[in-house]
C-alpha cells in the first residue's frame, strides 16, 4: 500500500512531519517498507553521455551509440540525430518510458537490424521546446549527473510504502491509515463532506443478484452517467495515480483507482453502451469465456461469480473486468459499479484462475460493505467534475443486511494480558477514535465493531488494538526466573547431541543438506521405501523427500572433489523419510569418507579401507553407550554398498539394527566409504537394556599370552573364532586379538590361517602351567568344534 | 693379601677400564657368573667351621657388594655415553610439518541450536520436537489460520498430496499444537527444527531452521514475554546491553502479535549488535491466541501465555558474520572448515557459550 503525505493530509489534519509519521506507523503495526521519491511521468528520463558513436552497418544516416547511463556497462542506442557525437551529454529515455510528445511507450526495438535499448531525446520530444532538429545538448556541469533523473521533483516529497498485514484491509485505503494515526494522537481525522449533486437521469438498466448457492455478491450498487467527455486526467489526479505506481489511463479509470486507494473501496466502470439489456450477478457455467482487461482469456469453471449481461460475462465479480465492456477515451456513457463480494469465495476463484488484481487483493481481505454508497458518491462527483455528464439515481441491490457485531468486553483483560494497568477511560478513548462504539454495562463494556474491521472477532482482538495504539514500549519487562523443573533434553535428544559431536570429533565435517533430493539419484538409495513426491517442488532436482542421507552427501562430496578436496569426510545427522504421513521419518547419522592424495603428498600410512570406517562407526557406538560385546556384525547390507566390502551392525540378539557401513557401491561413486547409524533403534535398544556399570576388579595375578593359529575355510568369519573363545570362561579370558590372517604358500587354496593371541588371567590366583594348558586345550576344542577349524601344528 | 683379595682389586680395575657394554658384560659374568670368582670363593667355605664360615662369608659379601656397586656405576656411565653418542646423530629439521590431526567440525546451525538450548535451559525451558511432514490441521487450522485466507499466502507451502492435506511444515509452530494436545499445562518449551517454504532467492532457501518458544501458565503476560526475549537476545549475543523494539504485527496464532527488532550499527561492514540506530528484524512473537489454546484442549479462561518464532540461520549469520544464507546448505568444504565449530566446543552455561 502506497501513499504520500500530501494525500494523507486530505484525511488527517496534523502538524507532524513525514519522518514522525513514518516512525509512528511502524509503532502501531503499519510497517513502513520503503520510502522513495515520488515518481512522475518524467522520472524515467536520465542524464546520459555518448561514449562513442559508431556507423550503423545498414543505414548511412543512423549511428550506433555506446551510451553511459550511470551503470556498470554502456548500452547500445540507435540514433539518427546529426549532432550525436562522442562525449555529448544528453537525455536518455529507457524502454518503458512514455514520450511526452506523442504518449508512446518506448520498447526495445530493432532499427534496421540493430537493437536499440531506449532512445536519446530531442527537446520537442520532451515538450521542452519545438526544437526537433537533433538531440538535447546539455552543458558540461551535467557530467557529474550521469545516470541521475533530469527532471527534479518539485515538492521533494516521498512515496511511503506500507506492508499491510492481511488482517488490516481497512488500511489498504488512505482513510484507514489516517484513522489509525488519529487514534494514536497524531492529529485530527477530517470529516468526509456530504456530497450532493442533481440526479437528472433515471437508472433504467435492470440489475439483479441471482439466488445461487455460494453467491459471492450480496450488495451491488450502480449508477449511470451519460454524455460524459472522457479525457486525460488533470495533473493533480495523474500525479496521485503515478505516486501509487500505476499508469494513468483516462479520467474514468483513474478515478475508480483513486477511490479504491482513498477509501479502500474498489469500483468498476463499464461502457454503458456495450452492456446488452441488463445486468445479472450470477454463478458462472462451466466453459464460459471471459476476455479480461489483463488481455488474457479465461475459461471459467462452474460457480464463479460473474457480472453478466444477456450476452454473457462482463467481468469476474471483485476480481477483474472484461474487455468487451471496458471504457475507452471516447466512451460517452458509463455504469459505475460499487459492490460487495465475499472474501473466501473471491479468493478461491482468483486462485483457481491465478489472477491477482488490486480489487481481488482487497475483497479477499474484506471490504466494508457499507462503503458501497460512499464509493459511488465520491466517484460520481469526480467524474462529473472532470468529464461532465448527467447522473442517474443509485440502484442498490442488497441480499444481505450487514450489521455491526457486538462484543462484550471485560476491560480487566487488558492488564491481565499485557501486565500493566490501563485506565478504562483510556481504553474507551482509543477504541472510540478507531471507530468502535462503546457502551458501559456494569463491569463490562459493550463494543460495536465497525464493518471495516473484519479482523475483530473477540475480546483479545480488542486488547491488541489497545496495546498497539498505546505502544509496546509501555509493557514492563519481567525478568525470567532461573528455575528448572524438567530436564532440558530427553533421553533421545541427549543421544542426538552426543552422536553429532561424537562423529564430528572423528574428523568429519557436519553438513546440513536439503530434506529433498533428486528422484533419479534418490532411487539408488531408496531400497524398499516408497517415493515421496512433493506436488509443487521448487525444481525437479528437489522433487522428492529423501529416503537416505547418501544422495545429497555424495552429491556435495563430488562437488568438493571438483573443488580439489580429495581427502574429505562429511556427515549429516537428520531426517530420512519413510512415508508421506507425519511421523514417517527416522533420524540417521550418516558419514562419508574419501581419500585421494596428490602424488607429491607425503607418504601416508593412513590408507583408507573398510576397517577405518568400521572403526569410526564402532567407536561412535561405544561413545553412545553400546558395549563392543553387545553388538553383532553381519555381512548383510543394502544394495548401495559394495556387496563384498560392507556390513551391518546389530544388537547381539539381532533385534535392533544399529547401522550399516562399507564401501559405497562403485557404480554410484568410486573409492568412497560410508556408514549410517539409526538413532531411534539405538535409543530403543538402550531403553530396553538399561545396565549398571559393574564395579571394577583389577587382578594382580600374573597374566599369560597364548598364541594359536587355526586353519579354517576361506569364507569362515573370524568373528566366529573370537566368539568361540569368549564363551569359555569370561573371568579367565581377558583379551582376544586377531593378529594375522594368512592365505597362500603352505596353505591349501580353499583355506586361510587365522592367528589369535589370547590373554589369560585369573582374578583369584596365579595360573600354573597345568592351568594354562588346560585353558588352551579348551580354547582349541571350542574353536574346532564350533567353527570346523583345525589348529595348525 | 689373599688370592681372592688380589682378584677383587684386579677386577675393580677391569670394570673401571672397560670400554663398552659388551666388555663390561663379560667381566660381570667372570665375577658374578656360575663359575665366577665370587661363587668359587663361596665354594671354599665347605671345609670351614661355623664361626669361620661367618667371617669368611661376610668378607665375600662385602667384596661382592663393592664390585657390584662399581659395576652399576660403570654400567650407567657407559649407557649415558651411548645415549649421548646416539643423540648427536639424531638432529632433525623440526620445522617439517606435524602429523595431521583430524578433528571434524559442527555446523554453525547445530552450534547455535545448542547455544539457544543452553540459554533457555537456564530459565527452565525444555526441548520439544515435531515431524517435518505435517498435516494441514496442525500447521494451519489449529493455529487459527482460516481456510481460504490471505494469511496463508505468507507461507508458500510445499504439499505432498493433491488435496493439500499433508505438507512440509512451514514453521515450527505445529510443535506447539502437538505439545499442548499430548500434555497438560503449564508448558514451557522451545522447539528448534527444519522448516520449509517454496521460496528460493538471495535471501530465501526452500529449507531453513526455526526456533519455536511457548510458555503457558496461569498468569504469563506480555511482560514475561518481553523479559524472556530480552534475556535471550542478551545472552545469545553475549552483550551486556541490548536495544530492542517491539512492533505490532499480525500472526493468526497470536494476539496481540509483535515483531521484534534489535538495534545495531555497522562498523567496517560488520554488524555490531546492541548499539547504534539501525534496526534489524529478528523474530515474531505474541500472546497465544485463545482459539489456539481451545484447539489444543487448554482452557483459555484459566491459562494464557506467549509464543515466539525465530529464524535460527539468521541468528547464526548475525552472530558469526556469515553473509549468505544459501551457503549454509552448499556444503563447501572450505566454508564448513571456516565457519564450523570444534566438536569439543560445547556451549555450557558455566563456561560460557562461545570461546
Amino acid at each position: 500500500m502506497k501513499f504520500t503525505k500530501d494525500w494523507l493530509n486530505d484525511h488527517l489534519k496534523t502538524k507532524k512531519s513525514e519522518q514522525q509519521i513514518i516512525e509512528k506507523l511502524n509503532g502501531i503495526g503499519l510497517e513502513v517498507e520503503k520510502v522513495e521519491p515520488i515518481k512522475n511521468e518524467l522520472s524515467d528520463f536520465i542524464v546520459a553521455k555518448i561514449i562513442k558513436t559508431n556507423k550503423h552497418p545498414n543505414a548511412d544516416r543512423l549511428k550506433l551509440c555506446d551510451v553511459d547511463i550511470g551503470g556498470k556497462a554502456t548500452i547500445k542506442v540507435v540514433c539518427g540525430a546529426p549532432n550525436a557525437q562522442d562525449g555529448l551529454v544528453t537525455i536518455y529515455a529507457p524502454p518503458g518510458s512514455i514520450i511526452p510528445k506523442n504518449g508512446m511507450k518506448l520498447e526495445v526495438s530493432k532499427i534496421r537490424g540493430e537493437t536499440s535499448y531506449g532512445m536519446l531525446c530531442s527537446e520537442s520530444e520532451l515538450k521542452l521546446s519545438n526544437e526537433s532538429e537533433g538531440i538535447i545538448e546539455l552543458s558540461k556541469k551535467f557530467n557529474h549527473s550521469i545516470g541521475k533523473q533530469y527532471f527534479k521533483n518539485k515538492n521533494n516529497s516521498n512515496v511511503i510504502e506500507l506492508s499491510i498485514t492481511p488482517n488490516r484491509p481497512d488500511c489498504l485505503g488512505i482513510r484507514g491509515i489516517a484513522r489509525d494515526l488519529f487514534a494514536s494522537g497524531y492529529g485530527e481525522l477530517k470529516e468526509i463532506k456530504d456530497i450532493k449533486f442533481k440526479k437528472t437521469l433515471k437508472h433504467y438498466l435492470k440489475v439483479k443478484i441471482e439466488k445461487n448457492k455460494n453467491q459471492a455478491c450480496s450488495i451491488f450498487g450502480s449508477c449511470l452517467i451519460k454524455n460524459i467527455k472522457n479525457k486525460e486526467s488533470p495533473s493533480w489526479l495523474k500525479e496521485r495515480i503515478l505516486a501509487l505506481g500505476l499508469r494513468p489511463i483516462s479520467a474514468v479509470v483513474d478515478i475508480t483507482n483513486y477511490v479504491m486507494f482513498d477509501l479502500n473501496r474498489p469500483l468498476h466502470a463499464y461502457d454503458l453502451d456495450k452492456i446488452k439489456n441488463s445486468i445479472t450477478i450470477r454463478n458462472s457455467k462451466n466453459g464460459e469465456i471471459l476476455k479480461a482487461l489483463d488481455n488474457k482469456t479465461y475459461t471459467l469453471k462452474e460457480n464463479m461469480c460473474v457480472i453478466a449481461d444477456d450476452e454473457g460475462p462482463l467481468g469476474l465479480g471483485g476480481i477483474i473486468g472484461g474487455i468487451r465492456s471496458g471504457t475507452e477515451l471516447d466512451t460517452k456513457n458509463v455504469l459505475i459499479e460499487s459492490a460487495y463480494f465475499d472474501p473466501g469465495i473471491t479468493r478461491k476463484t482468483a486462485k483457481l484462475l491465478e489472477i491477482n488484481s488490486d480489487a481481488k487483493f482487497r475483497f479477499e481481505r474484506g471490504i466494508d460493505p457499507q462503503s458501497v454508497k460512499d464509493g459511488l458518491l465520491m466517484a460520481v462527483k469526480l467524474i462529473v467534475e472532470i468529464c461532465g455528464g448527467e447522473v442517474s439515481n443509485f440502484d442498490i441491490q442488497e441480499t444481505i443486511k450487514y450489521k455491526k457485531k457486538i462484543i462484550k468486553f471485560d476491560p480487566k483483560l487488558v492488564s491481565k494480558t499485557i501486565g500493566i494497568d490501563v485506565k478504562e477511560k483510556n481504553i474507551t478513548n482509543i477504541l472510540n477514535k478507531l471507530g468502535f462504539e462503546t457502551k458501559k454495562k456494569n463491569k463490562i463494556i459493550e463494543i460495536k465493531i465497525p464493518l471495516w474491521r473484519p479482523d475483530i472477532y473477540g475480546e483479545i482482538d480488542l486488547v491488541e488494538e489497545i496495546i498497539r495504539i498505546l505502544g509496546f514500549e509501555k509493557v514492563k519487562s519481567i525478568e525470567p526466573e532461573k528455575v528448572r523443573t524438567k530436564p532440558t533434553l530427553n533421553f533421545y535428544q541427549k543421544h542426538f547431541h552426543l552422536a553429532q559431536r561424537s562423529v564430528a570429533s572423528k574428523g568429519y565435517y557436519e553438513t546440513i543438506t536439503w530434506s529433498f533430493s533428486d528422484e533419479r539419484f534418490n532411487d539408488k538409495f531408496k531400497e524398499d521405501f516408497e517415493t515421496i513426491r512433493i506436488i509443487n517442488p521448487i525444481s525437479s532436482e528437489l522433487g522428492v523427500l529423501r529416503n537416505s542421507l547418501y544422495p545429497n552427501l555424495i552429491y556435495y562430496m563430488e562437488k568438493n572433489l571438483n573443488r580439489g578436496f580429495g581427502d574429505q569426510s562429511l556427515f549429516e545427522i537428520g531426517p530420512v523419510f519413510t512415508g508421506n504421513k507425519p511421523g514417517d521419518q527416522i533420524t540417521v547419522v550418516c558419514g562419508i569418507k574419501k581419500k585421494l592424495y596428490d602424488e607429491e603428498d607425503f607418504k601416508r600410512e593412513d590408507h583408507l579401507d573398510v576397517f577405518e570406517i568400521k572403526k569410526d562407526l564402532i567407536q561412535t557406538l561405544v561413545e553412545l553407550g553400546i558395549d563392543k560385546n553387545e553388538i553383532l556384525v553381519e555381512d548383510k547390507s543394502p544394495s548401495y554398498y559394495h556387496p563384498g566390502i560392507s556390513g551391518s551392525i546389530l544388537s547381539k540378539d539381532g533385534k535392533y539394527l544399529f547401522g550399516y557401513f562399507g564401501q559405497i557401491h562403485p557404480k554410484i561413486t568410486l573409492e568412497s566409504y560410508g556408514f549410517e547409524i539409526f538413532l531411534e533403534n539405538l535409543v530403543n535398544f538402550k531403553n530396553h537394556n538399561k545396565k549398571n556399570k559393574e564395579s571394577l576388579i583389577l587382578s594382580d595375578y600374573q597374566k599369560s599370552n597364548r598364541d594359536f593359529a587355526f586353519l579354517v575355510n576361506k569364507d569362515t568369519k573370524s568373528q566366529l573364532l573370537v566368539d568361540a573363545i569368549k564363551t569359555i570362561d569370561k573371568s579367565l579370558i581377558k583379551n582376544i586379538k586377531i593378529f594375522d590372517v594368512y592365505e597362500g604358500k603352505n596353505i591349501p587354496s580353499d583355506k586361510k590361517s587365522i592367528a589369535i593371541k589370547v590373554t589369560i588371567q585369573s582374578d583369584t590366583k596365579t595360573l600354573d602351567e597345568n592351568d594354562l594348558s588346560e585353558v588352551s586345550n579348551r580354547i582349541i576344542k571350542s574353536v574346532e568344534e564350533q567353527t570346523g577349524a583345525k589348529l595348525r601344528s | 693379601m689373599s688370592e681372592f683379595e688380589k682378584n677383587i682389586s684386579e677386577y675393580k680395575e677391569k670394570i673401571n677400564n672397560s670400554k663398552d657394554l659388551k666388555e663390561l658384560l663379560s667381566i660381570s659374568s667372570e665375577i658374578f657368573g656360575k663359575n665366577g670368582i665370587i661363587n668359587l670363593e663361596f665354594k671354599k667355605m665347605s671345609s670351614l667351621s661355623a664361626d669361620e664360615k661367618k667371617i669368611f662369608a661376610a668378607n665375600i659379601n662385602k667384596a661382592k657388594k663393592e664390585l657390584s656397586d662399581i659395576y652399576k656405576e660403570k654400567n650407567s656411565e657407559i649407557l649415558d655415553k651411548d645415549i649421548i653418542e646416539k643423540i648427536k646423530k639424531e638432529k632433525i629439521d623440526i620445522t617439517l610439518p606435524e602429523k595431521e590431526f583430524k578433528i571434524g567440525k559442527v555446523h554453525p546451525v547445530s552450534q547455535v541450536i545448542d547455544e539457544i538450548s543452553c540459554i533457555f535451559s537456564e530459565i527452565g525451558f525444555s526441548v520439544e520436537e515435531g515431524p517435518d511432514v505435517e498435516n494441514e490441521y496442525n500447521n494451519f487450522t489449529a493455529l487459527n489460520t482460516p481456510e481460504n485466507h490471505p494469511a496463508k499466502d505468507m507461507h508458500d507451502t510445499f504439499y505432498l498430496d493433491k488435496d493439500m492435506k499433508t505438507l512440509l511444515r512451514t514453521h515450527t509452530s505445529p510443535v506447539q499444537v502437538r505439545t499442548m494436545i499430548k500434555g497438560k499445562p503449564p508448558f514451557k518449551i522451545i522447539a528448534p527444527g527444519r522448516t520449509y517454504r517454496s521460496d528460493s532467492d538471495q535471501t530465501h532457501t526452500p529449507m531453513f531452521h526455526q526456533l519455536e518458544g511457548l510458555h503457558i501458565d496461569k498468569d504469563i503476560n506480555m511482560g514475561h514475554l518481553k523479559g524472556c526475549l530480552n534475556y535471550f537476545i542478551k545472552e545469545f549475543f553475549e552483550v551486556d546491553k541490548i536495544k530492542m523494539r517491539f512492533r505490532p504485527s499480525h500472526f493468526p496464532f497470536t494476539e496481540p502479535s509483535a515483531e521484534v527488532d534489535i538495534g545495531y550499527r555497522l562498523e567496517n561492514n560488520k554488524i555490531i549488535i546492541g548499539e547504534g540506530d539501525k534496526w534489524l528484524e529478528i523474530l515474531g512473537c505474541g500472546m497465544v491466541h485463545p482459539n489456539v489454546l481451545k484447539n489444543c484442549k487448554v482452557d483459555p479462561s484459566k491459562f494464557q501465555g506467549f509464543a515466539f518464532g525465530i529464524g535460527i540461520d539468521r541468528l547464526a549469520m548475525l552472530k558469526y558474520g556469515i553473509n549468505d544464507l544459501r551457503s549454509f546448505f552448499e556444503c563447501d568444504y572450505r566454508w564448513l572448515n571456516y565457519y564450523g565449530f570444534d566438536p569439543l566446543d560445547v556451549p555450557t552455561n558455566y563456561r560460557g557459550l562461545s570461546r
